[in-house]
């Protein structure tokens, strides 16, 4: 068992060695084979994992190798396998390996071919390491190694100075986070004397509620799935991730290493539990952030920045589950919407493709007719984006939405709101790329094509997998098992109960709720389909004359122009003023005053010297009698 | 035989004081080497005779002794002296220590 | 007696270099001496960890009439920065090979010399042998920056040695002052000094004392500002020695002289001291943002990571001390592949200057490469070497203050700003004229810094087989102030 739970992340990176050290040799056609076929294999293991976790439940970490013991701090490689680990794993080799399939077709021609499935593999390494690790310090090496990864295939086109900016930016905001994380790590270790799992969890189950130091642990950690998963004030990175490849923006920046801080909350999900204070601000971030990004998806014309934020407003919507405790829906939520939002980064993908590196909506249309494969799972993603049943997004976003309804009803009408902005933004994505007639040039048209087999197959994969997710955990209410969250249970079974269960909600009350949110969704649909499609408008061009109010949010809120304000252009005149002035003016100043003030001191002593010999004869009897002056006086 | 005592100290002291000063003010006053080389000799000698004359006065040998030991060294040192006046005279023709004043600064 | 060969095998090495007259017969002379000098130093590394982790001592009377005697030994900590050194110099001698240098046989002999000394500092058990080996460090490296450094080589090496030796002037008159206060008779012994008599007071001063020479040899901030223009001026083996190994011995003689000798003045002043240090952290950080040139862009991330060495230390905590340990060592290795990098840019394109470049990844993946994976050990990143000591250091300074582990953090944030920037202005982007045709890293090249990689991940991936070397001593020394 346990050689198969180190070949499940070390198949990864063994395939990076191999593409990373004869990047220049192995000829495409091997590293075609070899790049998703070591996802493959981590994904059978995998399955086979997940079997033989359902027949024997409940296992220790498995511990593979000391990696930093000093004294009482022991942290092990270890892994700790159990249901929230596993479904995580399931999500990351299962897409990682569908991506890894587009990708040999998207990235046919690109130079760069070896590169960049090199890095395609480490990242799944570094995922599976964050997902995998029994102790918090395990999960920052897999949280820092995904963050490098991110901003090698950001910058992936290494050549654009703007990709460039983009990588750096990510990198260096998660970083911000992860000072967060280090710290929340510190702390939990003076308060635990441990970084495992098991060991923190089992001592802060029995801790009081509202615990000071459980609620600045919490709130550190916080810091860290803010710059990793990309809520406010963090979010800025990830719009201008979308510099990276198609296939990576769907993994990494959609599927995969942005939800890792709500793994990371599912994880500690005690901790969290018990810090009600640190559950507030989680909500409220994560309620701005999803209305926000929403809003500014709603204004976007780049393909792939509209995924962008519909991405920020879709982890936001997790957070807020999991600050009402629901972690099994958000849990759910985080798997489904690695499928639609995978497949629908995918499809984007697809069409750019086609396009011939085309991004913008208004440049595009009509084309259902040339790519029907990519046209049919692009909207069966969208719908299940919007929460259509039933489709895997109605389950899980109607999950969420029941379980804020409990907790607090200004809440659930925020989420339906920013349900109701994802439904427009995204058939507005759906209506201007697919419906009406081509926009584009003369010569885009005439290269219009469906993508290969090798990219339709896994987009049709994850439409399936996109459609009949929710069956995962179909509520009793339409006579499921709720078999995720009975699979989960025992992850979360402390924490639920800690939590002071609200009354339930009625059936009634569930059927009203959906009801009312699925109709509101479908008239906003049709709403759109009038507007963009009938009408055909909504394209006017960048400098017409529009509110004040839509400026602002076309121009995303100015968020990017402050923060250049406000940080980075202070950080470098700081630089400049302290090098220029602290440095050179006032510290090496004073060195060297030092120095001079020795060689000034030489120079006027020096005038003492006449080359008088009566003077020296004059001063030498002036001394002595001096001297013998003192003597008398002492 | 009429000791030495018989003459008071403050005698010798006085006498010397008077010979120490005649030095010093002809090595601050004169220009001329020789003469300051003199001078000095002047001072050593007051100091020698003060030095014999404590010596006689205490009952300690010792004074006496230090009397032939600088005579030596003041000997030596006048020679040393002398030497370096004939050098500087023969490279500069004049013996007036105001011309030698290239070491300064 | 590994110890004492140790100290005689580069003196004699250096000896005969001076004494060899073709010059490539010296550099493969001195590469071959050196790699025998690192064989010994593993064979005194297994001789510790096989056997009870005894110290290798040697014990001469020299002056005994003053108190000096020659004792040698290699503790854990010792040992561990003399496998560095010994490891580190045949790789910067190799670095040397592609460079021509006038007068080769004295620029070798210098750096076998310059070898010597630093073992001799990090094996000395005798307060005098301590500073003399201290003071014989500076003179090849004096020697090696003013005979083959840039333009303005003179001015700024006379600083530079200025600069150092005031500071080690301070930490003599501290070192007799302590001798004389040992009990009687009086001698310089390591075990004696300890057992000095000092009041709070000659504490506090003995403490400022030794603190003003380390903290300029380090540097600490604002006792610096000799490194940048002495990084900038020296020939690349003369940065890399000075960067690499020799600002060590400032963190080495806090670690074994300072804190025995004046534990109360330690606890004392450690907070004076850890301020200085994360202000340096934070300083030195932010001005590394704007340096234009990349020797002098190092040379400040160096302070910067010195600097929360220095804090680590005087948090006084075993995390923070076992990490500062680890990092000496990384440290030590990443900024010596910097160093070789830049060199490498420097000889191809023949400028340091970040503005000039651009590029280089597309036309040197190699190159990009290495580059990329020092760079991650000095930002860093878990799985580095780099990680484990700031790790350990940071966890360490937050136990004692919070406050200083949250503004030292800021390290991780900025580190990734300076050098991510510098990256991608020197390696990505478009070509330049300068940059179009430059050539990949040769297999000299790569053969010095293959060596490096492997220690970047060994001491990331598996920390603990340098951990136990040196913890047992961590721990005396940390157990220290509660006895005395």
């Amino acid at each position: 068992m346990i050689a198969i739970l180190i070949l499940i992340p070390l198949l990864p990176l063994l395939g990076f060695l191999i593409l990373g050290m004869g990047f220049r040799i192995i000829p495409r056609k091997i590293t075609a084979i070899i790049a998703p076929c070591t996802i493959l294999i981590s994904f059978i293991l995998t399955v086979f994992v997940f079997y033989n976790h359902i027949c024997l439940p409940a296992s220790p970490p498995y511990y593979i190798f000391p990696w930093i013991h000093l004294g009482p701090l022991k942290i092990d490689f270890a892994f700790l396998i159990d249901p929230l680990s596993i479904l995580m794993m399931l999500i990351v080799t299962g897409v990682g390996f569908l991506i890894h399939v587009y990708s040999v077709g998207y990235m046919k021609d690109d130079p760069g071919f070896n590169r960049f499935f090199a890095y395609m593999n480490l990242f799944i390494f570094f995922m599976l390491i964050l997902i995998m690790g029994a102790s918090y310090p395990i999960m920052f090496i897999g949280w820092e190694g995904v963050g490098l990864c991110s901003y090698l295939l950001i910058g992936f086109w290494f050549k654009n100075h703007d990709y460039n900016n983009a990588a750096k930016k990510a990198f260096i905001m998660n970083r911000i986070g992860d000072l967060g994380f280090l710290l929340g790590m510190f702390l939990l270790y003076t308060t635990f004397n441990s970084l495992d799992y098991r060991e923190i969890f089992a001592q802060a189950k029995v801790m009081t509620a509202g615990n000071t130091t459980l609620v600045a642990i919490t709130l550190l950690l916080f810091v860290g799935a803010i710059g990793k998963s990309a809520q406010i004030p963090l979010y800025t990175w990830l719009p201008d991730a979308m510099a990276g490849p198609t296939p990576v923006s769907a993994l990494i920046h959609a599927a995969t290493m942005v939800t890792a801080g709500v793994y990371m909350i599912a994880r500690s999900n005690i901790l969290y539990m018990l810090s009600p204070l640190t559950m507030e601000v989680i909500g409220v971030t994560a309620l701005v952030t999803a209305l926000f990004a929403a809003s500014i998806a709603i204004f976007q014309n780049d393909i792939k920045k509209i995924l962008a934020y519909s991405t920020i407003s879709q982890l936001g919507y997790m957070f807020v589950a999991l600050s009402v405790g629901a972690f099994t829906g958000a849990m759910f939520h985080l798997a489904t919407h690695a499928f639609f939002k995978a497949l629908l980064f995918l499809g984007a993908g697809s069409v750019i493709h086609a396009l011939g590196g085309e991004q913008n909506i208004r440049k595009m249309g009509g084309l259902r007719k040339t790519l029907p494969k990519t046209y049919w799972t692009f909207l069966i993603a969208t719908l299940a984006i919007a929460g259509i049943p039933p489709l895997s997004g109605f389950f899980s976003k109607d999950e969420i939405l029941a379980g804020v309804f409990e907790s607090n009803t200004s809440v659930w009408i925020i989420l339906v709101i920013v349900a109701l902005m994802t439904a427009f933004y995204m058939f507005r994505l759906l209506y201007l790329t697919f419906f009406n007639s081509f926009r584009g040039t003369e010569e885009q048209r005439h290269h219009l094509h469906e993508s290969p087999a090798i990219m339709t197959i896994p987009l049709m994969l994850l439409a399936i997998l996109a459609a009949i997710g929710g069956l995962l955990n179909i509520p009793e209410l339409f006579g499921g098992s709720s078999r995720l969250s009975g699979f989960l249970a025992p992850v979360f079974a402390d924490a639920v109960a800690i939590q002071q269960r609200n009354t339930p909600l009625t059936y009634a009350t569930e059927w009203i709720l959906m009801g009312v949110t699925l109709s509101l969704v479908l008239i906003i649909i049709a709403w759109s389909y009038q507007k963009f499609v009938k009408q055909n408008k909504g394209l006017q061009p960048d400098d017409a004359p529009r509110p004040l109010a839509v400026k602002l949010i076309i121009q995303k809120y100015y968020i990017d122009e402050i923060y250049d304000m406000l940080i980075s252009r202070p950080v470098l005149q700081l630089s400049k003023m302290l090098h220029d002035v602290v440095e050179v003016r006032l510290i090496d100043r004073a060195v060297n005053g030092l120095g001079t003030l020795v060689v000034w001191t030489g120079k006027t002593v020096r005038y003492v010297q006449t080359g008088n010999v009566g003077f020296y004869m004059f001063i030498m009897v002036i001394g002595i009698i001096l001297i013998l002056f003192f003597n008398i006086l002492i | 035989m009429t000791p030495i005592s018989t003459i008071p100290i403050h005698y010798y002291l006085i006498f010397c004081s008077t010979l120490f000063c005649i030095g010093v003010f002809g090595v601050l006053v004169k220009r001329n080497a020789l003469v300051i080389l003199m001078s000095i000799e002047l001072m050593i000698n007051s100091i020698n005779l003060l030095l014999a004359a404590f010596s006689a006065y205490t009952n300690d040998p010792a004074g006496q002794i230090l009397v032939f030991f600088i005579m030596v060294v003041a000997a030596a040192e006048v020679a040393i002296g002398l030497a370096i006046v004939v050098l500087i005279y023969r490279t500069t023709h004049s013996i007036d220590i105001n011309v030698l004043n290239k070491l300064r600064w | 007696m590994l110890t004492v060969l140790l100290i005689l095998l580069p003196l004699a090495l250096s000896l005969i270099t001076f004494m060899i007259k073709d010059e490539g017969a010296v550099k493969k002379f001195a590469l071959a001496g050196s790699l025998a000098e690192f064989a010994v130093a593993v064979a005194a590394f297994v001789q510790y960890k096989t056997s009870c982790h005894c110290t290798l001592l040697f014990h001469a009377d020299w002056f005994s009439s003053m108190g000096i005697s020659l004792r040698f030994g290699l503790d854990g900590i010792g040992l561990l920065l003399v496998a560095m050194t010994t490891f580190l110099v045949p790789v910067i001698i190799l670095s040397t090979f592609s460079h021509s240098y006038k007068l080769p046989s004295s620029f070798y002999g210098l750096i076998l010399l310059m070898e010597m000394a630093l073992v001799g500092v990090f094996a000395s058990f005798d307060g005098m042998m301590f500073y003399i080996f201290w003071e014989l460090a500076l003179i090849p490296a004096w020697f090696i920056c003013a005979l083959w450094g840039g333009n303005d080589r003179i001015r700024i090496t006379f600083k530079f040695f200025i600069f150092t030796f005031t500071g080690s002037l301070f930490m003599l008159v501290a070192l007799i002052w302590v001798y004389l206060r040992t009990p009687a008779p009086h001698s310089f012994g390591f075990e004696w000094m300890l057992a000095a008599k000092l009041s709070p007071m000659e504490q506090s001063w003995i403490f400022a004392a030794f603190f003003l020479a380390f903290a300029i040899k380090i540097p600490i901030f604002p006792f610096h500002t000799w490194q940048p223009d002495t990084y900038a001026e020296s020939p690349p083996a003369g940065s890399m020695l000075l960067a690499g190994i020799m600002l060590k011995m400032g963190l080495f003689g806090i670690i074994r002289w300072l804190i025995p000798i004046c534990p109360q003045a330690v606890q004392q002043w450690a907070p004076g001291a850890m301020t200085l240090g994360v202000i340096g952290i934070v300083y030195a950080s932010v001005i590394a943002i704007r340096q234009q040139d990349l020797k002098r862009l190092v040379a400040y991330s160096s302070i910067a990571h010195v600097g929360l060495i220095a804090t680590g230390i005087f948090a006084c905590s075993i995390y923070a001390m076992e990490g500062a340990v680890i990092q000496m060592v990384s440290h030590g290795i990443n900024i010596v592949g910097l160093f070789i990098i830049i060199d490498a840019i420097e000889r191809r394109t023949g400028t340091r200057e970040i503005a000039k470049l651009g590029g280089i990844a597309s036309k040197a993946p190699r190159l990009a490469i290495f580059f990329m994976i020092i760079l991650l050990g000095s930002v860093a990143l878990p799985l580095t070497n780099g990680f484990v000591g700031e790790f350990l250091l940071l966890l360490g300074i937050f136990e004692a203050h919070p406050i200083f582990a949250a503004v030292a953090g800021l390290t991780i944030i900025l580190s990734a700003v300076y050098m991510l920037w510098m990256y991608q202005r020197v390696m990505l982007g478009k070509t330049n004229e300068l940059t179009a045709n430059i050539t990949d890293l040769t297999w000299v090249e790569m053969a010095t810094l293959i060596p490096l990689v492997v220690m970047i991940f060994w001491i990331g991936v598996y920390p603990s087989f340098f951990i136990e070397t040196s913890l047992g001593d961590v721990l005396q020394i940390l157990s220290l102030p509660i006895n005395k």
